[in-house]
């Protein structure tokens, strides 16, 4: 294993001394910190780490296995910021700390890394590369190769991980999304909102029903869609994954390609890209050319449940319909990113027929977070299992959740656990509900 | 510490419960408390008794020290390592292991964590009332150390009125079983009663039993806002008056407000000088006579709005806002340094004008809040722990502060405890004779002075035991 033993200049990635000295180690995030909570160990947990952050960007404390360990064992699902009332910027030491650890060589082998940032940056980045990945996948599954792999146990021979991973990859969709939505799209009566669609990666590739559910949706809200063809991956699975270059650079991207229409919202339906589009004002704030154009960028953006509750447009529901028993995950880095907790909830008690029940510990991270639950499947198994149990308490058919990251994992855990759900983006549930859909 | 104490450590717990790497000893560094800081030699999770008894009986065999701790939220230091110091944490130890509820009693670990446990209980319709500020996090075995409040102190008391009986290990590594279901017991010394707030000086809590009472079926919460500091602190002493008993009458100042209100967004009022939180429970008819009673008294006080909650879940909001307090002052300068001052209760209104004029005749920035029902204030100083200057006049203020506070007959602290951060100030309260019993107290079960050292106050080795008059008794000490 390669490794730099002067790393100092790396150190200077890290948050300014003010913004670490904020944690005042009063230790209420303890209880809402899933790593801490299997290790009951302090290092494992948000107060450990920031200590151990600090430490090491006053040269106090040498970079180590054991620290390089501990910010990747994290899941950086942030439910500590949302403990915290200090306000301590928990998500940002931890993902600098990953950069430096990264680039010093600590907590993962060359190869790993080389992997890591292939798999983000030439596959999930780039739109032709995760096509073509997911062409391949939807060979695989649709050729009955996938089953034959799956009859014969064959990745077992290879390892019992990949065998298990094998099984979380999402079923493609037919067809990609971006090829079916229209650059312009507009509602039937007039135009009541100006907006503009983020289609995301893996919406786009894996969950494209999603994405052209979201279309109907926001079309019968009365909304104009504009869906840049040129727009790129918000660069949120680099930037959390010790990345940041490349990340800043699909920013850029995005917001000069919005920069050019005229819109007020810009709508997402995937909770990690949204938290991290949110973040574009922070991430340029010393950025003279970008600084204001992120900012404006940033606050435009909306989660598509978030939107819907603030404007609530008027929706022609069918209330017919048998009721269906319904209950709610929230996705990280939509309630402990962007603090969207309220309205998503809002939205769904207020369709017709659903009756809702509220999941215990729903603001719990199911363990996907991200590209995690590939790199480290054995933890994030952990907490899916905690989460499906407490699924399968709510006795619900149906659970909604606002990230493909979250869909996936959960209908992983649905075969895996055996639990008897159904895993939904709830812009789905309310395109179902729609009145002119049941003609 | 010698290698081969530390192998004998790991060869006790087993190789699983022992830490020393440098991350670990730094993540053990620190508790609660601000500034203070020191590292131990090793970090130690015992399984059952018999480890704990090991380890205590190995610390005096070789002259080590030994602290124990729990979430490691407290805020007096009472948890942050000695010199030559093992820590021995008790978070594992987090079973219920009974809740009886013919007797209304719970026997459990220490390590459980209260809020669970109050959930817990709740279930079945009982209630253990102590609430610190910590509760999502803190233990009932750190509790039952420091004899911790909270929000419902004034109706309900604090955690020493809900210990019915203790286990623990001694120094000298015998068990040690006092107090039992019985709700009276007159046999001997109330040995339970000065173990609950010893702060682990005198023993390693390995079960607890715990009191509950019923739970009561309704209450109102109230927030009453007021354009001038002195008229909440007049309308709390007009309640109190008027005998009505609220379960939490809480108090906020301007500065703490808008911190709160940063971090929370529940819609408090920004301008206002000063808020109460004030909750009233019982039986329906009672809550709501309670309830009216206490908005006249509060408009008659000049309050320039009231507003009751209007379901569970809102009371619920601003009590979780009201114990963020101490943590949101933090948005204002790194260090929040939150001290407990407490006095009588018809002495409140004085005390909050004296933190007030603390804050100005040091020129610190200070952020009062607090308990104020049961004359338990927390003025917390935002400063800034990288400025030696800055600290220097917090540290004044507080003196000054602690003073007024004894002249008017209060106490340096009311929940948190004396730890390493006001041991200075204790002989001032509790007086030589009261802290010469204490340290004597301390040397007859801790002979060897092992048991987490240096914490409520220091003893000199110099000035205590038997003094030597004997020739051979003198020779020891020429060598």
């Amino acid at each position: 294993m390669h490794r730099q033993n002067d790393y100092k200049d790396l150190l200077k990635v890290l948050p300014h001394d003010d913004i670490l000295q904020q944690c005042i180690h009063c230790g209420l995030c303890l209880a809402t910190c899933p790593t801490y909570d299997i290790t009951k160990i302090e290092r494992s947990s948000p107060r450990g780490r920031i200590a151990m952050v600090k430490s090491v960007a006053r040269s106090e404390m040498e970079l180590s296995e054991r620290f390089a360990e501990e910010m990747n064992f994290c899941l950086d699902c942030l439910a500590c910021e949302t403990a915290c009332p200090a306000g301590v910027q928990y998500g940002r030491m931890v993902e600098t700390a990953r950069v430096v650890v990264d680039e010093a060589g600590f907590g993962t082998t060359k190869l790993n890394r080389g992997i890591k940032r292939f798999l983000v940056r030439k596959i999930v980045a780039s739109r032709s590369g995760l096509k073509s990945v997911s062409r391949l996948l939807r060979f695989y599954q649709k050729s009955g190769l996938q089953k034959f792999v799956r009859a014969t146990g064959l990745l077992k021979i290879f390892s019992k991980k990949l065998n298990e991973i094998e099984a979380l990859s999402p079923s493609i969709s037919d067809k990609f999304s971006d090829k079916e939505i229209k650059e312009v799209e507009l509602p039937v009566g007039g135009v009541k909102y100006k907006t503009a669609f983020h289609f995301g990666c893996l919406m786009n590739t894996m969950f494209a029903d999603i994405n052209m559910d979201t279309i109907d949706v926001l079309k019968e809200c009365g909304c104009k869609i504009v869906t840049p063809k040129d727009q790129v991956c918000c660069g949120s699975l680099m930037g959390h994954n010790g990345d940041l270059e490349f990340a800043l650079k699909l920013a850029r991207k995005n917001i000069d390609v919005f920069e050019k229409i005229d819109y007020d919202y810009l709508i997402s339906n995937s909770a990690g890209c949204g938290a991290f589009m949110k973040d574009y004002a922070y991430l340029f704030e010393d950025d003279r050319k970008y600084a204001e154009k992120a900012k404006k960028f940033a606050s435009k953006v909306k989660d598509i449940t978030e939107f819907i509750s603030e404007q609530k447009p008027e929706l022609n529901l069918n209330s017919e319909l048998n009721p269906q028993s319904v209950t709610y995950h929230d996705a990280c880095h939509l309630v402990h990113a962007q603090k969207v907790f309220s309205q998503p909830r809002e939205v769904i008690k207020s369709l017709p027929g659903v009756e809702y029940t509220e999941l215990e510990e729903a603001t719990w991270c199911c363990g996907s977070a991200g590209i995690y639950n590939v790199v480290r499947y054995e933890d994030s198994l952990v907490q899916l299992k905690r989460k499906m149990n407490n699924i399968k308490n709510t006795n619900a058919k149906v659970v909604l959740t606002g990230n493909p990251g979250c869909m996936g994992q959960i209908k992983h855990g649905t075969k895996k656990f055996n639990v008897d759900v159904e895993v939904m983006h709830p812009v789905t549930l309310i395109k179902k509900l729609l009145k002119k859909n049941q003609t | 510490m010698d290698k081969v104490i530390l192998d004998k450590l790991k060869s006790i717990v087993g190789t699983q419960n022992f830490l020393d790497s440098k991350e670990d000893k730094l993540v053990y560094s620190y508790d609660g408390t601000p500034v203070f800081r020191h590292l131990p030699e090793a970090v130690l999770f015992p399984e059952n008794s018999d480890q704990i008894s090991e380890i205590l009986r190995l610390a005096n065999q070789n002259q080590f020290n030994v602290v124990p701790r729990g979430a490691g939220t407290g805020l007096s230091g009472g948890s942050i390592p000695v010199d030559n110091s093992v820590v021995i944490v008790m978070t594992k130890w987090n079973r219920i292991l009974e809740i009886d509820s013919s007797n209304l009693t719970a026997w459990v670990e220490p390590g459980v964590v209260t809020g669970i446990f109050q959930k817990e209980v709740e279930k079945i319709g009982l209630f253990y009332p102590p609430d610190p500020g910590s509760l999502t996090v803190c233990t009932l075995g750190g509790n039952v150390a420091t004899n911790a409040g909270g929000l419902r102190g004034l109706k309900y008391g604090v955690t020493k009125n809900y210990i019915l009986g203790v286990e623990m290990i001694l120094p000298n590594g015998e068990l040690l079983k006092s107090g039992g279901k019985n709700m009276k017991d007159a046999a001997g010394y109330n040995l339970k009663d000065f173990i609950i707030g010893s702060e682990g000086t005198l023993g390693i809590i390995t079960k607890v039993l715990v009191k509950l009472i019923p739970k009561p079926s309704n209450s109102i919460t109230l927030l009453i806002i007021f354009n001038k500091l002195v008229d909440a602190g007049k309308t709390v002493s007009d309640i109190i008056a008027s005998h009505i008993v609220p379960s939490m009458m809480e108090f906020l100042d301007n500065t703490t407000i808008n911190c709160v209100e940063d971090y929370a967004h529940i819609g408090l009022p920004r301008k206002s000088e000063a808020i109460l939180l004030v909750e009233v429970d019982g039986r329906s008819s009672e809550v709501q006579e309670d309830a009216e009673i206490i908005r006249k008294i509060a408009i008659k006080n000049n309050a320039v709005a009231l507003k009751g909650a209007s379901d569970e879940a809102e009371a619920n909001n601003l009590k979780t806002a009201r114990r963020s307090a101490f943590s949101a002052l933090a948005r204002k300068m790194p260090t929040t340094i939150l001290e407990d001052a407490t006095v009588p209760r018809s002495e409140l209104p004085v005390m909050i004008e004296k933190v007030t004029k603390a804050a100005k005749m040091f020129d610190v920035m200070i952020g009062n809040f607090g308990h104020a029902g049961d004359g338990n204030l927390h003025p917390t100083c935002l400063t800034d722990e990288r400025d030696s200057k800055a600290l220097d006049k917090a540290h004044k203020a507080f003196e000054y502060i602690f003073n007024e506070a004894i002249k008017l007959g209060g106490t340096i602290t009311g929940e948190h405890g004396t730890g390493l951060s006001k041991k200075q100030f204790l002989e001032s309260v509790a007086g030589p004779a009261g802290v010469d019993m204490m340290k004597k107290i301390k040397c007859a079960i801790d002979p060897n002075n092992i048991l987490n050292p240096e914490k409520i106050f220091s003893i000199s080795p110099k000035c205590e035991g038997i003094l030597p008059l004997k020739r051979e008794q003198i020779k020891n000490f020429n060598a």
